[in-house]
């Protein structure tokens, strides 16, 4: 039986998300839309299947609404800073830095969480992987002590994701 | 009631512009292209993310109906708004950048992009 609902629904949280995302599209949570956003939510899992052999397992729910207000926070509060920053600072004094993350993950799905989270936060852009994965590049707008940026970076992200994804 | 609601839906709006337009500032007051790329940044953050407030705003409290759309719009934007950031950043890194002016890439010893310019099939661009 489970082996039957496992090969109708072989990634439950992808049915499901699409199931929303096809509401929020249609706009009214008709039985309509449901229904429709239902059937496409069984399909498109199953069609895609072999294209995501080994994909990680979420360990931690409650972390991952933990991470979300975390990160809607600290992009609310940077982009102050980063408007202080551009406003108010003469573009002489300002240290743009390059900072080296090295990564405890490695989980790729993981790195790609880190690094679209580090970009949406103002202030922060994420702009290589080392050739191995193991390290992260990030440029900073402002940052006169770039082993300050990193440490935030690894204690406030990079520690919770380690706890979703690994 | 009225005036509230609407009190709180221009809050946003403005919020919004300010960001925006702070945004649209730094990409001329910034000059350096790395530091230009953050400008674009914070306008999709706030500056869209105020405007799309006020639009649930406006739909829950004046018109009476749930719309949710804009979530979508937050979630596509949360989606791609990286991916063009991290290709203007690759490109600068590939036109502009030596690996010794980037930080040490430690146990790899070079940035991705860089270590593609070591096959040797990729036509080097870097004269013209």
């Amino acid at each position: 039986m489970i082996r039957l609902l496992h090969r109708i629904f072989p990634h439950p949280h992808l049915t499901f998300l699409l199931t929303i995302v096809w509401i929020l599209l249609a706009n009214k949570p008709s039985l309509n839309s449901v229904v429709f956003g239902l059937i496409l939510g069984i399909i498109i899992p199953f069609i895609t299947q072999p294209y995501w052999p080994d994909r990680p397992k979420l360990r931690n729910w409650p972390m991952v609404v933990e991470y979300i207000l975390v990160v809607l926070w600290d992009i609310v509060i940077a982009n102050i800073t980063v408007a202080r920053i551009i406003l108010f600072k003469r573009d002489a004094d300002r240290q743009p830095n390059w900072v080296c993350i090295p990564l405890e993950l490695r989980t790729p799905e993981a790195i790609t969480v880190l690094a679209g989270t580090i970009t949406m936060t103002p202030g922060t852009v994420s702009c290589d992987l080392s050739a191995q994965g193991h390290n992260l590049l990030v440029h900073c707008l402002d940052a006169p002590d770039p082993g300050a940026v990193r440490d935030q970076i690894k204690h406030r992200y990079e520690r919770r994701l380690k706890e979703i994804f690994e | 009631m009225g005036f509230i609601f609407e009190f709180l839906i221009a809050f946003f709006l403005v919020i919004s512009g300010i960001f925006g337009l702070v945004g649209s500032y730094g990409m001329i007051k910034l000059k350096d292209p790395m530091s230009r790329l953050h400008a674009p940044t914070k306008a999709t953050t706030l500056g869209v993310g105020g405007v799309l407030l006020a639009s649930i705003c406006h739909s829950v409290l004046i018109e009476h109906h749930l719309s949710l759309h804009e979530l979508l719009i937050t979630l596509f934007l949360f989606l791609t708004a990286p991916i063009t950031a991290l290709f203007i950043a690759k490109w600068h890194i590939h036109r502009h950048e030596k690996p010794e002016d980037l930080p040490d890439a430690g146990e790899d010893e070079l940035w991705a992009t860089h270590a593609v310019e070591q096959v040797e099939d990729v036509p080097d661009h870097s004269k013209t």
